[in-house]
């Protein structure tokens, strides 16, 4: 773990896997620092942000004394979070032609895994998901379109996402899903967080 | 309740307070205005709260008309304010009585204008507060919509009296330039040793692509010393990102929540609210620390 300088106010958390990231949140979680108003996980790093006048060398050292958290034990399956998914996106076939499968194939794997979120970033409430099979790797599209409607299911590189509000965006669209990902006037406005779990599933 | 009612808008006029900050973490930017400084400056100029809302309006141009009596103040980008026709100064309480037209021209010096109201704004049209907040971000689709004419904006009971002193002076961009403090970010190392002492001395230009989100600056390509790709990683409003073309993108108040080019300085969050205010061609220089 390095804990390297943000600036005046904010210091950056580093470590070398996902696994570690999310240990790394769930330690935070657990021993929350005093002087620190807001966590921002991504995909390696925790970005701290420190309230004013705090001492950004204390936090430092506090942060590398972190004694660590031992991951959730088992799957809690009530921790899963299912997504109902209409698989009929217009990369569907694109997306089976790069991995040499058909489209069914493509919605097998989909459903067929567990996936986690990494971080949410990019728009409010679009998490990064990492399947546990890892084979439904595609590249962006070349041209990145103008406009993807909310709740389109999209894949890119090891990562799966829904667009929680209509953007433009390069991922490739394989389905659409009415779950609202994001709305502000929930208790909790974001649906997905980093280290929650998501299990995809056809619709009807 | 007096209300002020929109009547037109030249270019681009946003409510702002001092935006959402602290859900990063769910993809929310900070939002809020780009000068908080200014917005700051009106409010206190009224007796409002320091968080309370007014109006945002890019190279000014923009008209109101007040349904009942109020009191407003002009900050930041200065321009020429008429009331009834009247001319009115800049920086200080000015009082609408019912039915008088608010009018800002076009800015004269910096970017952002903002107009204060004692109350503060407390709704736009039914447009409610997102995350305890009335800012508008286009970019995240959250909070009111760009105004618009006709748009009515309802006016708060005020909390304190106004301040009666001498009126504040209004944003100003030096000809020379603008300096802006900053520290290094966690990709310093990214840079050639090269380009990192360039840096201290480097001259920049603020760009055509300056916006809420942030400032792209002009000037010789900062050289990386890797290629690699970086994993997404957190932003903050002053992060400095250098793409692969090595012109700098300094973020703003609605700057994406994470990234994926290296971070190799941070502005200084209070010096941010000088570049929100530095148009094109304006010359920008970094004092590093």
């Amino acid at each position: 773990m390095r804990v390297l300088p943000y600036g005046a106010s904010a210091l950056l958390v580093e470590v070398d896997s996902a696994s570690e990231r999310a240990d790394l949140t769930r330690s935070l979680e657990a021993h929350p620092i005093a002087g620190v108003s807001e966590q921002v996980p991504a995909a390696r790093t925790v970005l701290l942000v420190l309230e004013p006048g705090a001492d950004q060398r204390q936090i430092s050292s506090a942060v590398a004394a972190l004694p660590p958290t031992a991951p959730p034990e088992g799957t809690d399956d009530q921790s899963i979070l299912t997504i109902e998914v209409t698989y009929d996106g217009p990369d569907l076939g694109e997306v089976g032609d790069h991995l040499g499968i058909d489209a069914a194939e493509v919605v097998r794997r989909h459903v067929g895994q567990l996936w986690t979120c990494e971080f949410v970033g990019f728009l409010p409430g679009f998490g990064y998901l990492v399947g546990d099979q890892g084979d439904l790797e595609v590249p962006r599209r070349d041209t990145p379109r103008t406009r993807i409607p909310a709740g389109s299911v999209a894949l890119a590189a090891s990562w799966s996402a829904i667009y929680p509000s209509a953007s433009p965006g390069g991922w490739q669209l394989i389905g659409r899903t009415d779950t609202v990902l994001f709305d502000p006037d929930r208790d909790e406005p974001g649906l997905l967080r980093a280290n929650c779990r998501v299990q995809f599933v056809e619709c009807g | 309740m007096s209300e002020l009612v929109v009547k037109g808008v030249r270019t681009l006029a946003l409510v702002q307070d001092l935006g959402r900050p602290g859900h990063r973490h769910l993809g929310v930017p900070p939002s809020g205005a780009a000068d908080r400084r200014s917005l700051a400056i009106g409010n206190r100029l009224l007796g409002n709260e320091p968080h309370a809302a007014g109006v945002e309006a890019l190279l000014g141009g923009l008209s109101l008309r007040s349904t009942g009596p109020a009191i407003v103040a002009v900050t930041g980008a200065p321009a020429p304010v008429r009331i009834a026709g009247r001319p009115a100064p800049l920086g200080q309480p000015l009082a609408l009585a019912t039915d008088d037209v608010l009018e800002i021209g076009t800015a004269v010096d910096g970017l952002r204008t903002y107009l204060t109201v004692r109350g503060g704004i407390v709704e736009s049209d039914s447009a409610p507060r997102v995350l305890d907040s009335l800012s508008s971000d286009p970019t995240s689709s959250l909070g009111p919509a760009p105004l618009a004419e006709g748009v009515r904006l309802r006016v708060g009971s005020p909390h304190h009296e106004p301040y009666l002193g001498l009126p504040v002076a209004p944003v100003s961009i030096p000809v020379a330039g603008i300096t802006l403090r900053a520290s290094w970010g966690p990709r310093a190392d990214w840079l050639t040793d090269g380009a990192r002492a360039g840096l201290r001395v480097a001259q920049w230009t603020v760009s055509g692509q300056t916006d809420r989100v942030g400032v792209r600056l002009e000037g010789a390509a900062l050289e990386l010393a890797r290629d690699d790709q970086l994993p997404s990683e957190g932003l903050l409003r002053g992060s400095v990102q250098i793409p692969p073309d090595g012109q700098p993108i300094v973020f703003l108040a609605d700057h994406p929540t994470t990234g994926g080019y290296p971070v190799v300085l941070v502005i200084d969050d209070g010096d941010t609210d000088l570049l929100a205010q530095a148009p094109p061609g304006t010359v920008v220089r970094l004092q590093i620390t």
